[in-house]
């Protein structure tokens, strides 16, 4: 994600608002969109290829190891991204507005 | 022990409990009490009550969200689902864990700012109006009565497992008389710790004997690859590993473990069945996999938005400090009870094995058993003490589970009377004191009424009901909570009507399937043809019901899995309604915008309080 602009703000005003809630909102948007693909590739994979889904690996089919078993990790992963990258962008956004008070 | 396996062939025979079984599930039960006497001293104030004082760390609460989340439903109906119907239910856990994801992108942290004790408490801070208060209470308590039947339902299964002989709502209500004294007595505060104890309970109770069965048994893999798929010639049964003959009730192989199997396709499965003509049948079988494909996605939208906006689950956030560290114990929670939901359908899979005879029997003595179950397997093959120890951790991990969550429902929707419509509603004026005293005596009202509404439920599966409760809260307070957070433009009567409208018709589309389900199953029972027609003729409204999901299969797949026009319906009625009302956004929809998204170093909460100290605060 991008760093947001260092420039002095207002904390009242209503660009800083419309900023602060873009920013999370963006960061929140490209995380969903990651599972949501996940979500709606699965099903759709099942559906349209069901052989290859279908296919041995380990002993599970393969449609079963990503369902049950790999899809728990990838959440992690998005959800550890998220949360680094948010707490990120709320300091660095009340550091901004701080600076904006003390002016 | 060997009793007990004799109990499955004959279940009239005279039965015997099992000490160790007996003994571990009595242990669950006396130390979940104990926490709430030792807690219920320490638990003064309103808000240790509602909100545990709202200090509780990251650790705990992750912990105790955990222990609150992992139900009946996670411990015993995910593995009976994943048995009876095959790849298809595993869309359950992963839902369940991975649906707090959207809980940590879009609402965790605004809600946890916003500093308000209750879902209704937000409903009125964000519209500045009363009346959506009691509407969005009376949401809390649909979902809840909806989420208590299956824990309840697990009970009546666990009790009547341990004590062979037992009826089931002797179970249902023994559960429900403890829990409803534990959490009258402690409170949110005292069943914070219960809660974190009862996670750590579960996991321990679903791993330990699944590693020590499969050592001996053979492992998820093995057992899952003696399943043939519809490209293999013949199953590949791997030496050492057993598998007994499936009995004809069972699903074949290629439909059980391949997608779109049993559980998406039984609507048009049962149309088919009753087709008259070749060609109606023909037309039928080609709209099959369609519809299951429809079906599997409206179901991971019940629960992928259900998670979202569960309310007992929500207000736990509210006992984070901040919220960043409502963010991180949403993360905590993911890792949690994902690392948990890996392990029931192993017991699905191996249950499949080694327990087919489970698919022949209904209702409390069916596959929702398979996890009490599997573990007594092992007395068969010399480990006799072993195999009731480790039945006895598996009860005692059922227990765990619905009085944990059972608790956790208590809890918010006591609260939800005792705060919303007692405090706030009934007397506002009224002391702490009273206020501590209509909670318990809400906790009285709601146990009883739970325990009336789950002794009704034995013949649905228990995993299939928490499904209807989350389609209910996917469509009525995920869209609000989603809306009211990001969009400015929500007015109170847009976000009002897409949450009654969107909430109501998804409850009144389940509750169509749930009462005609019913019905069927209480006729199944009936061999007997005159008594058959007898009991449709007193039912005919059922007997309509059931008639039309035959003849319009896609229905009743919209009907028994709701979210995926529900979710939009209400979505769209609130964007629609916010428009046309926009006369009416609240004018300091910018502070309130600013509490839910500006980080709490600025400090701004405490300016939104003092702001509004004249009108009564938060």
């Amino acid at each position: 994600m991008r760093e947001p602009p260092p420039s002095p703000v207002d904390a009242h005003s209503d660009a800083f608002l419309t900023r602060l809630m873009r920013d999370q909102l963006k960061l929140s948007i490209a995380c969903a969109l990651c599972f949501a693909v996940a979500l709606v590739a699965l099903p759709l994979m099942n559906y349209f290829q069901p052989e290859f889904m279908a296919q041995r690996v380990f002993g599970f089919t393969l449609t079963w190891l990503i369902l049950g078993v790999l899809f728990f990790p990838f959440v992690w992963i998005i959800s550890f991204v998220f949360i680094q990258r948010s707490i990120a962008l709320e300091n660095a956004e009340a550091k901004a507005a701080q600076d904006g008070q003390s002016k | 022990m060997s009793s007990l396996l004799a109990f499955l062939a004959a279940e009239t025979a005279p039965k015997q409990v099992d000490p160790w079984i007996a003994f571990f599930s009595l242990i669950t039960v006396v130390v979940t009490v104990g926490m709430g006497f030792w807690t219920a001293g320490k638990s003064k104030s309103a808000g240790d009550f509602f909100v545990a004082g709202r200090s509780v760390s990251v650790g705990w609460n992750a912990s105790a969200i955990s222990g609150e989340y992992l139900s009946a439903a996670s411990f015993m109906g995910v593995a009976g689902m994943v048995m009876a119907t095959g790849y298809d239910a595993l869309w359950y856990p992963v839902c369940y864990a991975c649906g707090y994801l959207f809980l940590l992108l879009f609402i965790a942290g605004p809600l946890r700012r916003f500093g308000a004790y209750t879902i209704p408490d937000f409903a009125e801070g964000r519209y500045d109006s009363p009346v959506f208060r009691k509407i969005a209470v009376c949401f809390v308590l649909f979902i809840g009565f909806f989420y208590t039947m299956p824990q309840m339902k697990g009970a009546g299964t666990t009790l009547a497992y341990i004590f062979p002989g037992l009826p089931y709502w002797a179970g249902v209500v023994v559960v429900g008389a403890v829990i409803t004294l534990n959490v009258s007595l402690g409170g949110m505060k005292g069943i914070t710790l219960v809660q974190a104890f009862q996670y750590w309970l579960k996991v321990f109770a679903i791993t330990l004997p699944i590693f020590i069965l499969a050592a001996v048994v053979g492992h998820y893999q093995q057992h899952l690859a003696g399943n043939k798929t519809a490209q293999e010639a013949a199953a590949t049964v791997l030496p050492g590993i057993e598998r007994k003959a499936l009995p004809a009730k069972a699903p074949k192989d290629e439909a059980w473990i391949a997608p779109f199997g049993k559980l998406t396709t039984k609507a048009v499965d049962a149309s088919i069945a009753a087709a008259t003509t070749p060609e109606a049948k023909a037309s039928l079988e080609s709209v099959k996999k369609p519809y299951s494909l429809l079906y599997t996605y409206s179901l991971i939208i019940a629960l992928v938005c259900g998670t979202a906006g569960l309310p007992h689950i929500l207000v736990r956030f509210y006992t984070n400090p901040d919220g960043v560290a409502a963010k991180r114990t949403t993360m905590w929670v993911m890792i949690l009870i994902g690392v948990f939901y890996v392990f029931p359908p192993v017991y699905g899979v191996i249950g499949r094995s080694l327990t087919p005879e489970l698919y022949d029997a209904v209702g409390a003595k069916g596959t929702d058993k398979v996890v009490l179950e599997l573990p007594t397997l092992l007395a068969g093959r010399d480990h006799a003490l072993l195999g009731s120890i480790l039945s006895g951790i598996t009860c005692a991990g059922a227990f765990a589970a619905f009085m944990s969550t059972f608790s956790g429902l208590l809890v918010s929707m006591s609260s939800a009377l005792a705060h919303d419509i007692y405090g706030r509603m009934l007397r506002p004026d009224s002391s702490p004191e009273q206020r501590l005293k209509a909670f318990k005596w809400s906790a009285l009202i709601v146990g009883l009424v739970a325990v009336g509404l789950g002794s009704q439920v034995e013949a649905l599966e228990i995993n299939f009901m928490v499904g209807q409760a989350f389609a209910i809260a996917a469509a009525s307070y995920f869209p609000l909570l989603f809306m009211s957070v990001w969009w400015r433009g929500m007015t109170m009567r847009g976000a009002a009507t897409g949450m009654l409208v969107g909430g109501l018709s998804a409850l009144a589309s389940i509750s169509l399937t749930s009462i005609s389900d019913v019905a069927v199953a209480k006729a199944k029972k009936l061999a007997d043809a005159a008594e058959l027609a007898a009991y449709w003729a007193d039912h005919p409204l059922a007997k309509a019901i059931a008639d039309y999901w035959v003849a319009h299969p896609l229905a009743r797949i919209l009907c028994e899995q709701p979210a995926i026009w529900a979710v939009a319906l209400s979505i769209g009625l609130m964007f629609i309604v916010s428009k046309a009302t926009a006369a009416s956004i609240p004018p300091d929809i910018r502070m309130k915008m600013l509490v839910l998204h500006a980080p709490e170093a600025l400090g701004l909460k405490q300016e939104y309080i003092k702001e509004h100290e004249g009108l009564g605060g938060h």
